[in-house]
């Protein structure tokens, strides 16, 4: 079993992927959702947004929307650049090449996503509020599954049809369709970080799909499953572009 | 002995055929992958580094498949001709991380070591993305030379190399491969071959056009017929006094001047000149119609 973080190649990533315009663009969701809980706050009568906003659209766009960014990049960046094959022509296990990796864009979307979640939910209900804290555990889970996913969609795809594929799943799968069609919600990641969120927040307008068991056991297998579709596509990394 | 072996290896990117159907071996010392921008070289490095698979045949590196094999970097290291490196590092932070990632004892011994060699400690403090393309290429080298590998495999390493540069690239290779390296390079140029390998394999549209010592094949090229573009005073006077040189097989009047065909690229040159001079011809022009190093290639892929 070779060793499964590699600090070379999780500080080569964290640099590679944080230029100051990417980390821009990764704060764009958060200061968006940040921006929009002020607001509502200040102007909404009642509570019922805070659920519906930071659980439902929260979980199904802004979350996966910044782990799109994040996963795409960790890998994607130097994939598009060619600088990759410096990396992948060591003798490093590819499963500690996507695990090092993944361990980055988890941590990128937890500041990019999950503590905006907890943020914005501070902003609602305070900030040792259940609700608030079921969702910033909820968002932790959401970046776990949705990187996971964007991960392996980068290491089988090109950077470029990669971010295409997952741009469509997060707007019609998880932001239209699993909202809308109850079996949809079954195979909805938003949904699994959903049930998470509830078990802690205990908030009946939170509303996911499933149980937290079914939530937790489908999202694991889901993590599992599509890093190990990651590790065998980077395994079969192919040099492309040029027939010379 | 480590050797590269390429056992009847095509490879193909839909209905395109990049590689077809190749086979050699590549031994220790300095072997050049000869042949024009599309022939197929690059393919045939991928494919040898494991970052391509053959779509038929079998490819191996000290007896083990190259392909979804990255234990085999221990021994092999890839120098790619695309300008990418790592630019927010430095040079020494590049080579340093490289040597770490290969698990080196010492990684920073090994970094120095490999900066060294191609001649980089003066700036190897610098980020990469202040390098030109020349110290770009250093830096890559060094990377790949850090484990000290039994397999260097570069693509156009002399690419955006001053001829300072160049040469002693060229002695670093020489060297590695006087001990016993197996060191593989690709180019589209023809006197950087002859510089720095004897074994040399010539690669036209993805085949093997011809193997072995360079000087054999350098001869197979200058003793290949040639056809020049002649104009002068009297094309017509002129033609006919061709006809009569053994040294001269074809020789057809064109509107553009006299398309001539030599036997052997030195006695039409020494000839024409003489010939010209006795008759009172003014020579105007004399252009080597089929110098592409493309017509060479094709040359020998008919031979």
């Amino acid at each position: 079993m070779p060793g499964l973080l590699n600090g070379v190649i999780v500080r080569v990533t964290l640099r590679a992927t944080m230029s100051r315009k990417r980390a821009l663009l990764f704060a764009l969701p958060a200061i968006l959702l940040i921006g929009i809980s002020a607001l509502l706050k200040a102007t909404a009568h009642g509570q019922a947004w805070p659920p519906v906003f930071l659980g439902q659209f929260g979980f199904s766009v802004i979350v996966p929307l910044t782990a799109l960014l994040v996963g795409g990049s960790v890998l994607g960046a130097e994939v598009e650049d060619g600088s990759i094959v410096h990396l992948l022509a060591t003798p490093v296990h590819r499963l500690t090449v996507v695990v090092s990796k993944y361990v980055v864009a988890v941590a990128l979307t937890v500041v990019f996503a999950a503590v905006p979640e907890y943020l914005a939910g501070a902003i609602a209900k305070g900030p040792s509020d259940r609700l608030t804290i079921g969702l910033f555990v909820g968002a932790l889970a959401g970046a776990v599954m949705y990187n996971a996913l964007f991960l392996m969609l980068t290491a089988v795809l090109s950077p470029g049809r990669a971010l295409a594929f997952g741009l469509l799943y997060v707007l019609l799968w998880e932001g239209l369709l699993a909202n809308l069609v109850v079996g949809v919600g079954l195979l909805s990641i938003g949904h699994y970080a959903l049930a998470i969120a509830k078990s802690i927040a205990h908030n009946s307008a939170l509303q996911p799909h499933q149980t937290v068991a079914t939530g937790i056991g489908m999202g694991a297998a889901v993590t599992v499953i599509a890093l190990a579709i990651a590790v065998n596509g980077l395994s079969a990394f192919s040099i492309k572009g040029d027939i010379a | 002995m480590t050797t590269i072996e390429l056992s009847g290896v095509s490879r193909w990117y839909g209905n395109v055929v990049a590689v077809n159907d190749i086979t050699m071996t590549i031994g220790p010392g300095v072997t050049g992958l000869l042949g024009p921008n599309g022939a197929g070289k690059t393919t045939i490095l991928h494919m040898v580094a494991g970052f391509l698979a053959p779509s038929r045949g079998t490819v191996t590196v000290a007896g083990q498949p190259s392909w979804r094999n990255p234990g085999l970097f221990r021994q092999v290291a890839l120098v790619p001709e695309r300008d990418s490196v790592y630019a927010f590092l430095t040079g020494l932070d590049f080579v340093t991380a490289t040597a770490r990632l290969h698990g080196l004892p010492d990684p920073v011994g090994a970094a120095d070591r490999a900066i060294t060699m191609v001649e980089m400690t003066q700036v190897q403090d610098r980020k990469i993305s202040t390098y030109s393309k020349g110290m770009r290429q250093r830096i890559k080298v060094a990377a790949a030379l850090v484990h000290d590998p039994e397999v260097v495999l570069l693509d156009e390493p002399f690419n955006g190399m001053d001829p300072r540069q160049r040469l002693q690239m060229m002695d670093l290779l020489h060297a590695q491969g006087e001990h016993g390296r197996v060191i593989v390079f690709s180019s589209h140029i023809l006197e950087e071959v002859e510089r720095l390998s004897g074994i040399i394999q010539v690669i036209v549209g993805g085949r093997l056009a011809a193997s072995g010592d360079f000087r054999a094949i350098r001869r197979l090229m200058t003793g290949r017929p040639h056809v020049f573009l002649v104009r002068s005073s009297n094309d017509r006077a002129l033609g006919s006094a061709l006809m009569n040189s053994p040294a001269i097989t074809a020789v057809e009047v064109t509107p553009e001047g006299l398309q001539v065909r030599a036997a052997d690229y030195g006695s039409f040159t020494k000839q024409i000149a003489g010939l010209t001079r006795d008759r009172g011809i003014r020579l105007t022009e004399v252009l080597p119609a089929d110098e592409s190093l493309e017509s060479v290639f094709n040359y020998l892929l008919a031979s």
